[in-house]
């Protein structure tokens, strides 16, 4: 029973961060059809940039803002450099081209940062006991934070005019542009805004395990999967899904290794496909 | 103000437009009529840039729109009710003339009254404000279709096919709206197949036949004498 709640816990938080970067990925996808493969190196260059940031100023909560800022930068500026010539191409262009920017950044972080772990120290410390465990305070303050977070984006998708403009532009870009809304721009802000979304994901991460060159893949798998179990392209669905399939592997974690729990989420992602592929968290079409 | 010279358009391979030349003068309703596929549509769409212009020239107010973004022809005037009226399905009422409400340069009070505006003209959409697009019936989404352009305040409105799959009742409100438009001094390129629709609310009509124009004369010259109409349109 300990067991049982320690892990729903643990679900959760994990849960809520791999929904932060999920619904940097649905959002890019949902509105372009890209499906960028480049989106956990996005967060690993963030988590680096902020790793650096709290080493020169040890301050936590700039080194967030510092690198959601320059990631997102460097999201426009990617997306207006590489994929906005690719628009209207065959799809598999713009794949190959964010796996080619994926290689590039982790190479990038090597040759700046080497092979070897970086640590970002907690900004919140202490633990608390939970049934005799200790239970360190940063991760439940990691999951309201993410919390916060992808609710300012929900928010912001719902009542901004900007919001507003992304949500007309993934339903119909055509009617959008006709409407006056500057699509082209529409595009490269939401590919900025998945980019910071991703980079702050990587920096609340950064404590839990450390920041390497090579956690990036790891996360663009995961975020993968729960963006399709949610249904391509819808934010709800895929934070659902984040939360699902966490809780399902921090519970398979009980009875299995935790490098084998992950199997548990490759079993939902194929169900899935296999039942139900337009995804589990979306309403069946009228 | 708008006119269109020698234009030829593609659609993929399929040469659809030949040589399509019309004008619209500033606060005029000008008729497009013709039978199915002949290029009315995308007389249209060439216009917005949605179908590739291959030839001609397309002018609006004495300035060539080519090389003008597609997001560029609402802030110069020029708003489009699609056929398909493309309602943006999972947005509310509200939000749907918010996506043209919300541009730059307009102060809220300007805003508040485009919108009071619209509601006055169609009651129905202040009702269903909070509702989303894709739950409208045709006629209202139809009303929300014209409601949409009406908010950029445009100096042309390029209306296709506005009562198409409308019942009688929903037609007769759609002339209103044209009429009132015209009032406003809205200018008006109207694709119909409602032969009497577009008769009554236009001054000059064009009509199309295989990809170009065939025809073109005042409104009071068809309905005097309707042979051209039986002729090209067999009605």
């Amino acid at each position: 029973m300990d067991q049982i709640i320690i892990q729903t816990l643990h679900g959760l938080v994990n849960g809520m961060v791999l929904a932060m970067v999920a619904s940097g990925l649905t959002l890019i996808f949902g509105i372009m059809d890209i499906v960028n493969f480049a989106h956990g190196d996005l967060l690993m260059l963030g988590a680096f940039v902020g790793a650096s940031v709290v080493g020169t100023t040890g301050n936590y909560w700039l080194a967030l803002i510092v690198a959601a800022i320059v990631i997102a930068i460097l999201g426009a500026l990617l997306q207006i450099t590489t994929l906005r010539p690719l628009i209207g191409r065959d799809p598999l262009t713009t794949i190959l081209a964010t796996f080619g920017i994926s290689l590039v950044i982790q190479k990038y972080a090597l040759w700046q940062w080497g092979p070897s772990v970086r640590q970002i120290s907690e900004p919140v410390r202490g633990d608390f006991t939970l049934f005799h465990l200790q239970y360190p305070w940063y991760r439940i303050a990691t999951a309201i934070l993410a919390a916060l977070i992808i609710s300012g984006l929900w928010l912001f998708l719902k009542y901004g005019k900007y919001g507003i403009w992304i949500r007309a532009t993934t339903q119909d870009r055509v009617m959008a542009q006709a409407m006056g809304i500057p699509v082209p721009l529409v595009y490269t802000g939401v590919f900025a805004l998945g980019s910071a979304m991703a980079a702050a994901s990587g920096v609340l991460f950064g404590p839990f395990a450390g920041v390497t060159q090579t956690m990036g893949f790891d996360f663009t798998v995961r975020a993968f999967v729960v963006v399709v179990v949610g249904g391509l392209g819808n934010l709800g669905g895929s934070i659902l899904a984040s939360i699902f399939i966490s809780l399902l592997e921090s519970y398979a974690a009980i009875v299995v290794s935790p490098a084998q729990a992950v199997i548990v989420s490759f079993v939902v992602l194929v169900l899935t496909m296999l039942f139900r592929p337009t995804g589990l968290f979306v309403p069946t079409p009228k | 103000m708008l006119i269109l010279e020698n234009v030829d358009a593609h659609y993929g391979k399929a040469h659809v437009l030949h040589g399509v030349s019309i004008e619209v003068r500033a606060g005029e309703v000008v008729g497009l009529l013709g039978r199915n596929g002949v290029g009315k549509t995308t007389t249209l769409k060439a216009i917005m840039g949605m179908a590739r212009r291959t030839g001609g020239r397309i002018t609006f107010e004495g300035r060539d729109l080519q090389g003008v973004p597609p997001h560029g022809l609402a802030g110069r005037g020029i708003a489009w009710v699609p056929e398909e009226r493309r309602i943006f399905r999972l947005l509310t009422v509200l939000e749907n003339l918010r996506t043209g409400l919300d541009r730059p340069g307009i102060t809220p009070a300007r805003r508040d009254a485009l919108l009071e505006k619209v509601y006055a003209y169609f009651p129905i959409l202040r009702e269903r404000r909070n509702q989303a697009g894709g739950t409208l019936s045709g006629g209202e989404q139809q009303m929300l279709a014209i409601a949409r352009a009406m908010v950029l305040e445009p100096k042309i409105i390029l209306l296709d096919e506005p009562t198409e799959g409308l019942m009688p009742r929903m037609v007769a409100q759609i002339q209103e709206i044209v009429h009132a438009l015209h009032r406003d001094g809205v200018a008006i390129l109207l694709v119909e197949q409602n032969v009497p629709l577009t008769l009554d609310a236009a001054g000059r009509v064009y009509i199309m036949e295989k990809g170009t124009v065939r025809h073109h004369a005042s409104a009071a010259e068809l309905r005097a004498d309707q042979r051209v109409i039986h002729e090209y349109l067999g009605v």
